[in-house]
């Protein structure tokens, strides 16, 4: 363990810079990847790291309401996962693939 | 919290973060997944955020994660983003979208934000900890919210049946096919 290391004491900002890194990782992988299932998983480090967020606010304030929006949270994710899957696993009867790039019937 | 520890655990967040976006084979990207997730568990825990810790691991480390992993070996392995690897414009843009996003992220989190007053609900309750804590927020305060979000989970079950039935149109278009061959 550095000295610099042992110094600097934890604060929230260190847990929102890692959230806000977190946050960032998964947007660029959302842009960057086109199959659809790692989209999805892009979508959930997002999720995560607004829950970090959440939970660092919770114990700054020494709140327990931070804590209680994660279950939300967590439950929509659940619900989009599921969702989101079986469109999917919909779409993989009709055409051999999941890239983002064969379902573009919408775009007219 | 441990400033040691946190940095390591903070290091296996955006590891595993890095590994989803970054690992070509779903499989990886999802087990990578569960690093990062039960790194978040441990953030959690220093925290103070035991139940909600522990959630992290059973909801989001166990169930989500095997639910993609059942799609993946379901679906088996699309290569073709592989053979096809989109235009260097976009994944130009997307990184400095990506640095702005970090940027303005960052200054928001190390700008003196202000936070008003708490209600009076501390993070441990002084009959029994954390979790009661939490449950009484979630059971009072929040309990218009537990009974819509509990209807929307209904929803989004019978929306997936729904979707992951085979449609009997597709199944006579398959017969169809094999009496013609």
């Amino acid at each position: 363990m550095s000295l610099a290391v042992r110094a600097s004491p934890i604060t929230t900002e260190h847990y929102l810079i890692v959230a806000g890194l977190l946050f960032t990782i998964g947007a660029v992988g959302l842009l960057v990847r086109r199959n659809t299932l790692i989209m999805f998983m892009c979508v959930e480090l997002m999720l995560n790291a607004v829950n970090l967020t959440f939970v660092a606010f919770a114990k700054e304030m020494n709140d327990a309401h931070g804590q209680a929006i994660v279950f939300f949270t967590l439950v929509v994710a659940a619900a989009e996962v599921a969702v989101g899957l079986a469109i999917i696993v919909a779409i993989f009867r009709r055409r051999q693939g999941v890239t983002a790039d064969d379902v573009d019937l919408l775009k007219g | 919290m441990n400033a040691f520890v946190f940095y390591v655990v903070a290091a296996l967040v955006l590891l595993g973060g890095l590994g989803v976006v970054l690992f070509r084979h779903p499989v990886y990207a999802a087990l990578s997944l569960v690093g990062s997730m039960i790194a978040i568990a441990v953030l959690f825990l220093g925290l103070d955020a035991d139940l909600v810790a522990i959630v992290q691991i059973v909801v989001y480390a166990s169930a989500i994660t095997v639910l993609f992993l059942f799609v993946i070996m379901l679906l088996g392995v699309d290569r073709r983003e592989e053979r096809d690897p989109g235009h260097v414009v976009q994944r130009i843009g997307a990184l400095v979208l990506g640095a702005a996003l970090a940027v303005g992220l960052g200054s928001m989190a190390l700008r003196n934000w202000a936070v008003g007053t708490a209600p009076d609900t501390p993070l441990d309750d002084p009959s029994g900890g954390n979790i009661e804590a939490v449950a009484r927020v979630l059971f009072t305060d929040y309990l218009w919210a537990f009974q819509v979000v509990s209807v929307m989970l209904v929803i989004a079950v019978v929306g997936t049946v729904v979707l992951a039935r085979r449609s009997r149109q597709i199944i006579e278009q398959r017969q169809r096919q094999e009496a013609a061959a």
